[in-house]
């Protein structure tokens, strides 16, 4: 177990910058997502800090040690492959214990050892099972019980959940957690879906273009992104860039008093009302649109709100939802302290 | 499986298979059948002299010590050979799956598959000029080093080695090269997370699940090598007797094609003994 911290990493492929003086901390036993669009660098920085990667500048420490200098094999790290990277010549027990054997603790240990990780998977009796028999949440449960078995001081997951369908996936985000809680491991993982990133970390890092747009707590930056590529991406916004004040089509928007000139304005869909009618009363921002399209998802209804040419998506329990037909006008309003203040515009 | 298949798939299937079937008869089997039948036979059936069905070619081999010791001596050239390709043509299908990419990748391929498009006669040939005493390896050798060296390799069992090596090493690259491609990148980068070493992985990892390849080229290289004539003949000269050229010997120039015939067959007997042999041994290794 130990801490992480990436200090002002860069690596180029060519001309593609991969990652662009990218500096984050990861402190020890936490949960850490690195988020962001495909070609943003999350993959390329967790195998530039598992070490498959040669640096063009920048220092990665692993505990007390710097570490850009030192192989993969040499790192003390267990990763988790997207595909599971299973030795499909090998049963579940000897997957677990390749790393044991390589370390040579002696046949009793290793015997001990795979069994205890197994378990903590909850895969005890499948050791001599080959991959090809294990279903795909099974050998991704081998596979993070190879990655821990071997005690090493963080543990790096490349999109872990990915290749799993959504029911199942749940599940395992609940069942990674429980893991990493039990075992304390620090944990870095890289995915694309916000939800599961959201649901997972103690800390998330957004990436683009190689650069680390927003780190920090995943509530801090669902309410307080960065800029608007930080607001969309992680989780949904409509961005207003009208100033604040009244509207000329009736209605008002209550600025924040943080907000400046550069400033955008974003409100998150499942913040904003509908009704059918101006609602009355004082303090709310509020304007008015055409309803282009209510479409519902079971719990939610999700409306676009058409108003001057843009968009406007509302989210909220379907039931909530005034009864109004498409093409009608209705007002969307919300508190003022959910215009979302982004500092860069 | 093909009870399945509804009628209509079933004579698609058919219609696709049988001129691949058709060929085989045609050109493997009916041949193959005349050449058992002839092994059974006291004499050529052309011409006048009276012939009659008979085992005796067969116990020939039997009689003298001489042709199962020429067919020892065929084996052994198989397995030195083998072994050369195998030591030379893994590690360079190693680099060609795993190391090398996009337009390189395609010049050395290109490079590999090279012998196969010239006459294997020409190369024999070619490895002559070569390889006897004045030749170019000779001069070329002296000519870089400091020092007069003597190479006169010809008409020896290396001379044998070298163009059976040249002339088969292709296929244990390409099988290998078809094996090794499959395994995926991140198994070897999982070994490596795990702080497996280049030895370990290759011995743990890339080599059990290349080894079907690997065995596939060396079973296409041993077999043939075995009953070779061409090269023992032309580079080996007066030590390039085997078994393999005294079969020829009984058809081209004794004129006694049921001995040849009979010698064929127990060669074929013999090399599939061999591969029933080794392939339990293997597959467990692969295991």
């Amino acid at each position: 177990m130990a801490e992480v911290r990436v200090e002002h990493v860069t690596k180029t492929f060519g001309d593609f910058r991969a990652l662009d003086d990218v500096t984050m901390d990861f402190p020890d036993g936490g949960f850490f997502g690195l988020l962001g669009p495909s070609g943003s660098g999350k993959t390329t920085l967790l195998r530039a800090i598992a070490g498959f990667l040669f640096l063009d500048a920048g220092r990665i420490r692993i505990g007390a040690d710097w570490v850009e200098d030192v192989p993969v094999e040499k790192r003390e790290i267990g990763m988790m492959f997207q595909s599971y990277a299973l030795f499909p010549n090998m049963t579940v027990a000897d997957n677990v214990g390749f790393g044991l054997r390589v370390r040579r603790v002696g046949a009793a240990e290793e015997r001990r050892r795979i069994g205890e990780a197994l378990d903590l998977v909850r895969l005890g009796d499948f050791g001599d099972r080959k991959p090809h028999q294990l279903s795909g949440g099974q050998r991704q449960r081998v596979a993070l019980a190879r990655a821990i078995v071997t005690n090493p001081r963080v543990l790096l997951l490349d999109e872990p959940l990915s290749a799993l369908d959504k029911a199942l996936r749940v599940d395992m985000q609940i069942e990674l957690k429980r893991i990493q809680r039990e075992i304390g491991i620090t944990t870095i993982f890289v995915t694309h879906d916000q939800e599961e990133a959201l649901a997972l970390s103690d800390k998330i890092g957004i990436l683009k273009d190689g650069r680390m747009i927003q780190a920090g707590p995943p509530r801090e930056v669902y309410r307080n992104p960065i800029d608007i590529f930080a607001a969309e991406f992680l989780g949904e916004a409509n961005i207003l860039r009208r100033p604040g004040g009244s509207l000329p089509s009736g209605g008002v928007i209550h600025l924040p008093a943080t907000a400046t000139d550069a400033s955008a304005l974003a409100v998150r869909p499942e913040n904003m009302t509908l009704s059918a009618t101006e609602p009355a009363a004082d303090g709310l921002s509020k304007m008015s649109g055409i309803l282009a399209q209510r479409v519902f998802s079971g719990a939610l209804g999700i409306c676009l709100v058409e108003r001057d040419g843009n968009v406007v998506k509302v989210i909220a329990r379907d039931e909530d939802l005034p009864d109004i037909a498409e093409g009608d006008t209705v007002w969307i309003s919300w508190k003022p302290e959910h215009t979302i203040v982004i500092p860069g515009g | 499986m093909s009870a399945a298949l509804a009628p209509r798939d079933r004579l698609r299937l058919l219609g696709l298979l049988t001129p691949a079937y058709l060929w085989l008869t045609v050109a493997i089997f009916l041949p193959l059948s005349a050449m058992l039948f002839f092994s059974l036979l006291s004499d050529v059936p052309f011409g006048d002299a009276p012939w009659h069905v008979t085992a005796d070619n067969y116990l020939a081999f039997f009689q003298t010590t001489t042709y199962a010791k020429l067919l020892w001596k065929s084996i052994k050239l198989g397995l030195m050979v083998t072994l050369a390709c195998v030591l030379v043509g893994y590690p360079c299908a190693y680099v060609l799956a795993k190391t090398i990419r996009g337009r390189a990748r395609e010049a050395l391929f290109l490079l590999v598959i090279l012998p196969f498009w010239s006459n294997s006669l020409v190369r024999i040939f070619s490895w002559a000029i070569v390889l006897r005493g004045n030749g170019v390896l000779e001069v070329g050798l002296n000519a870089i080093l400091p020092f007069e060296v003597d190479v006169n390799l010809m008409f020896s069992t290396p001379a044998i080695v070298i163009g059976l090596v040249h002339s088969y090493l292709p296929y244990v690259i390409l099988t290998s090269y078809l094996a090794l491609q499959a395994i995926d990148d991140s198994l070897i980068d999982a070994a490596r997370s795990m702080g497996a070493g280049k030895l370990t992985i290759l011995r743990r990892i890339v080599l059990p699940l290349s080894l079907p390849g690997l065995v596939a080229g060396a079973v296409l290289v041993f077999v043939p090598v075995v009953g070779s004539f061409m090269e023992p003949r032309i580079l080996g000269g007066r030590v390039g007797t085997y078994y393999g050229t005294v079969i020829e010997d009984q058809f081209v120039a004794v004129f006694n094609w049921p001995l040849g015939a009979a010698l064929s067959f127990i060669l074929l007997a013999v090399v599939l003994l061999i591969l029933a042999v080794t392939s339990p041994v293997l597959r467990r290794a692969q295991a």
